[in-house]
């Protein structure tokens, strides 16, 4: 076989069951995928079709029933350095201020990193999100968006090779929202070394904006991933613009269509 | 700011957004409404008592067998007036017989925090433990601890070891099913986040098991406590060790019931006081995560 492994983020024949009454219920069905080094990635389908159980497999918390994960040729087994996450519910410690939330992170992923080094870290990335004059802040004292904003900053923090979102804007107001999705790609694209983004999401506008590509997943009893649409739309993207772009409005139209009942329907019926 | 807070309401929790004004300050309560307030509990704490003294004079003058409410203040009082002197073993002053019994009740309470807690610790974290160990405690927790005595006595050897482990055996519980229920509780997003950036098992400890245990562990100190402290009585009844249950026992030999009540006035107070004590350790240790600054 090939002696080189590829540096991209790579899952092939993923299975995973759970199950629910007594009955083992397939969420992911048999999925390849492949990210490339500078790739942003997002999920998208409807609740129950697996984006969730998806994201945590590659974050490691979820083990396969089947199939690998490979991050650079390496097996991807649990949770690591390499591989930070951002949850739906911002998820910091309620007790630790922001900036003792990052420092703690970044201590106990990277071990390697000296204290000052970690510390250093800290400071950096919640400068950059525009939290570091609030970072004695306990989450409690804070809005939403801040401790998301603080929950990017951690998993940035880490420097890990792979950022994993969850939703990462799903519980926000809109501007707030707007905000955070312009500072992640911020992040991504100049602040930090992070090269691989997967997000999952269930906003449409949202991952057309963000995605190099675009998941689309299925609910059982069809395939996981019903579809891969490219978004070949030049970076940096204006919001406000880009949405007068033929091609956006080619790409939201067949999202639409996919994530719409017949769209489904179709998917299941080429399946079978 | 310029609500308007109505005289009882306390604001609520206070709107928090941006970073960069200053911390919010919830307005004041008027100090005249907290006066009042205060007033008017501590109004009604008074009519309560005197409604409970009313009753039981209504009851003593319907049965003078029993001590009345006067007779009995008299008797406090003048137990309360000298509660250290010390004429040998059967003639000691009320504050040493309480301190006696108190000393007992920290023992046993004490054992149980250290057995209980991580054992409490083990059951809410391993389904296998939790297995294991349910059924024994579903069990042994419904027994009386009476039950326990006369094995503890009679393997000890004597009263006062066993009244100890007495205590140990029923503040074992209270301690234990709220550290497990605790343990178990740690939300799930926590221990993601713990996993996610592999917080080894110092910082897990630290920053997530322990915030989240100590509120329902120190509510299982005071159950225990609480309940350590009403078997004590009956303990001392039993085992004749001497302390403030055995002496009402021995007032109640004598048949001096002014004393047995007056005595019953004083285990309530003192129970009182170490449920507010520990009900202050609560509220310090509830978990901080600043939104009711």
């Amino acid at each position: 076989m090939s002696a080189e492994p590829r540096r991209a983020l790579e899952v092939r024949g993923a299975w995973k069951s759970f199950v629910h009454d007594g009955r083992a219920q397939a969420v992911l069905r048999g999925i390849d995928l492949t990210v490339e080094p500078g790739e942003l990635v997002s999920l998208i389908g409807h609740s129950g079709c697996g984006k969730s159980t998806l994201i945590r497999a590659l974050g490691g918390l979820v083990k396969l029933d089947g199939g690998t994960i490979r991050l650079d040729g390496a097996l991807v087994t649990g949770p690591g350095p390499d591989r930070a996450m951002v949850f739906q519910n911002y998820s910091l410690l309620p007790r630790l201020s922001l900036v003792n939330n990052v420092r703690a992170a970044v201590r106990s992923a990277r071990p390697d990193k000296s204290r000052a080094a970690a510390d250093d870290a800290a400071e950096r990335y919640l400068t950059a999100v525009g939290l570091w004059d609030a970072k004695d802040k306990k989450p409690g004292q804070v809005s939403g968006g801040m401790q998301q904003r603080a929950a990017v900053a951690r998993a940035f923090a880490v420097e890990p090779r792979v950022l994993l979102a969850d939703e990462p804007f799903g519980a926000l107001d809109a501007l707030t929202r707007a905000r955070l999705q312009a500072q992640l790609i911020e992040l991504w694209t100049s602040e930090s070394d992070t090269e691989i983004v997967v997000m999952v999401t269930h906003g449409i506008d949202e991952a057309i904006l963000l995605s190099d590509r675009i998941v689309v997943m299925g609910n059982p009893p069809g395939p996981s991933v019903v579809d891969v649409i490219p978004v070949e739309l030049a970076r940096p993207r204006d919001r406000v613009s880009v949405i007068d772009d033929p091609h956006y409005r080619e790409v939201q139209e067949r999202l639409l269509h996919l994530l719409t009942a017949e769209g489904l329907a179709d998917a299941n019926g080429r399946a079978a | 700011m310029s609500l308007q807070i109505a005289e009882e309401v306390r604001p609520a929790v206070p709107p928090v957004e941006e970073v960069t004004s200053p911390p919010p300050v919830a307005p004041a309560l008027p100090e005249v409404s907290r006066l009042r307030q205060g007033a008017a509990s501590a109004g009604w704490a008074v009519a309560g008592a005197a409604g409970f003294v009313a009753l039981w004079a209504l009851a003593a003058s319907h049965n003078p067998k029993l001590p009345a409410p006067g007779d009995t203040f008299t008797v406090l009082k003048e137990l309360l007036s000298d509660p250290f002197y010390d004429n040998g073993p059967d003639d000691k002053g009320v504050g040493l017989l309480v301190w006696a019994t108190l000393l007992r009740v920290f023992k046993g309470w004490t054992l149980a925090t250290l057995v209980g807690v991580p054992l409490g610790l083990l059951v809410g974290t391993s389904r296998r433990a939790w297995q294991a160990l349910n059924p024994v405690i579903q069990v042994l927790r419904p027994v009386s601890p009476l039950a326990w005595f006369p094995i503890l006595a009679f393997a000890l050897g004597q009263s006062e070891l066993a009244s100890v482990w007495t205590v140990f055996v029923i503040a074992l519980w209270p301690t234990v099913l709220n550290t497990a229920a605790g343990a178990a509780a740690v939300p799930a997003d926590q221990r993601d986040v713990a996993r996610v950036f592999r917080f080894g098992r110092v910082a897990y400890l630290r920053h997530v098991l322990i915030p989240n245990v100590l509120p329902f562990t120190v509510t299982g100190l005071r159950l225990s406590m609480g309940i350590g402290w009403i078997v004590i009585v009956a303990v001392e009844m039993l085992g004749g060790t001497s302390g403030i249950g055995r002496q009402i026992w021995t007032w109640y030999n004598a048949l001096d019931l002014s004393k047995v009540a007056a005595g019953i006035i004083i285990v309530g107070v003192v129970g009182l006081v170490l449920d507010l004590l520990l009900l202050r350790l609560a509220k310090a240790v509830a978990l901080d995560d600043g939104s009711a600054a």
